[in-house]
């Protein structure tokens, strides 16, 4: 195993066309993570919403931290054994392999919206009611920015979760990036894995990029440690009274993680995923 | 039930295999992260740098790992070896940010105290924020012990023996006790992990019962 066949496998033009190919396989990767996500957000996030914003039915969360017990691998067979002979046409692989995924995504971004809505300080909620708004209007303009950090830490947790199982999921025969694996096992063909783990490896950072860039734009300066920045601007912009107020404005942002990180002890494990599995804005930046 | 108890000695040989393949990452990994965290705790320009890195490293899909390992490791591919080198890895990631939330969670003001009372910075390091933070970085243990549990079972895939393998097994056989059998039997090992995390907690912190009585 040396580089120069890592290096001849990835300039072979026949590994980038066809079912097999490179582009094909990365295409299906990407389509199962986001149909994943897609179907995950829909269900996830205004259960989550909801539970944070009415504080009712916390077990929920509970329920689904606990539930990432169940090893992933166990989850992805027992699923694919019993609902794929259900299934006569060629989604029978699919079918079960999606269904895997999507559980698997839950219980992150369930946890990260609850987490997010539920950290919001009730200072700002009860102000945003005092000023005649409606339990949506806080909900939409209040609760939402500031639950979007840590909903975006579940979102990207989630998505790391999926595109690695996605690749584990080759083994039920779904396609993907993970076929590279799967297939150079069944062929003793380790070139071929080292490959696709790169791929894999690959894919799942530059996902990771993405979203880390999306959660720099979408997060208000206010919310995320930018503001830091801002406050600078000010005190220097205005009398210097204002400096302590602004350094002190930037702070909210470490507080809500670290909350979420020390109030789920009883929780569970996901709020802390979600606050400690991926680096936030502020420790890239 | 039956098809369990009829094969309780592979299933426990197996489990002490996983126990062993998830456990001893958890110890390494909490001896390579408490020194990091430490760092990343006392300077924000670390932090940043050391989180943003482990952040990277977990980012690696688990399969992935253990295939690219050997080559870098110099391993064969069935060493378990590179399970528990992989496992040590995510460990540290998560632990490194847990530590240094932990150790920058410890009042000013207990701190300034214990400089005050003449502990120098290791010292007081070891006897006052290390035990302080201790609920937390075991609350971040808890997490870790969880998913390595369920991560050491992918391993079976590359044909690394423990609980995972009755998964594989199962499912190549078209047995679904069997792989019932390995869910449950990993679920009662994260469990196991859960409550013995918990109980040493408990008996580092004896304080934190003292305020609740």
């Amino acid at each position: 195993m040396t580089l120069t066949q890592i290096w001849a496998w990835f300039t072979d033009p026949a590994n980038w066309q066809g079912t097999d190919g490179v582009p094909n396989r990365v295409v299906e990767h990407l389509l199962y993570t986001g149909l994943t996500l897609l179907i995950a957000l829909v269900i996830a996030v205004p259960l989550g919403a909801w539970v944070g914003h009415s504080g009712r039915m916390r077990w929920l969360v509970t329920g689904a931290n606990a539930a990432r017990a169940v090893p992933t691998l166990g989850l992805l067979f027992a699923v694919s054994m019993f609902v794929g002979p259900l299934i006569k046409s060629d989604l029978a692989f699919v079918i079960p392999s999606i269904t895997v995924l999507v559980l698997l995504a839950i219980p992150p971004l369930l946890s990260g919206t609850y987490a997010g809505i539920d950290s919001v300080e009730p200072a700002a909620r009860d102000a945003a009611r005092g000023m005649g708004m409606t339990g949506w209007q806080v909900l939409a303009k209040v609760e939402a920015p500031c639950a979007l950090p840590l909903f975006l830490s579940g979102l990207r947790s989630a998505t790391l979760q999926v595109i690695a199982t996605a690749t584990i999921a080759a083994s039920v025969s779904l396609g993907g990036l993970g076929r590279y694996l799967i297939d150079g096992l069944a062929s003793r063909d380790y070139v071929q894995m080292v490959c696709g783990s790169i791929l894999v490896a690959v894919l799942a950072l530059v996902a990771d990029g993405v979203l880390a860039l999306l959660e720099n734009w979408a997060v208000s300066p206010g919310i995320s440690g930018r503001s830091k920045r801002v406050a600078r601007l000010r005190a220097r912009h205005s009398d210097p009274h204002s400096q302590p107020d602004s350094v002190g404005a930037d702070r909210p942002d470490a507080d809500p993680r670290q909350a979420a990180l020390v109030g789920s002890g009883s929780t569970g494990p996901v709020e802390a995923t979600a606050a400690t599995g991926t680096p936030s804005e502020r420790d890239r930046s | 039930m039956t098809w369990a108890l009829d094969h309780i000695g592979d299933i426990l040989s197996r489990a002490g295999q996983h126990a062993w393949l998830a456990g001893l990452p958890l110890v390494l990994g909490l001896v390579i992260a408490v020194p990091l965290g430490w760092l990343a705790a006392r300077q924000a320009r670390l932090r940043a740098l050391l989180l943003t890195t482990t952040g990277l490293l977990y980012t690696i899909p688990s399969l992935a790992l253990f295939i690219l390992l050997p080559p870098l490791l110099g391993t064969k591919i069935l060493d378990p070896v590179n399970v528990i080198v992989a496992m040590t890895v995510y460990t540290v990631a998560l632990l490194t940010r847990t530590v240094a939330d932990g150790l920058s969670s410890v009042d000013s003001s207990t701190r300034q105290a214990a400089i005050a009372m003449g502990y120098g910075p290791f010292a007081r390091f070891r006897a006052v924020d290390l035990p302080l933070a201790v609920p937390v970085i075991a609350a971040g243990l808890r997490v870790a012990a969880v998913s390595n549990v369920s991560i050491v079972s992918v391993a079976s895939l590359i044909g690394i023996s423990q609980l995972g393998y009755f998964l594989t097994d199962g499912y190549a056989r078209s047995f679904p006790t069997e792989v019932w059998v390995g869910i449950i039997a990993c679920l009662l090992l994260a469990l196991v992990f859960d409550l013995v995390i918990q109980v040493v907690s408990r008996v580092l912190t004896p304080w934190t019962r003292a305020v609740a009585a």
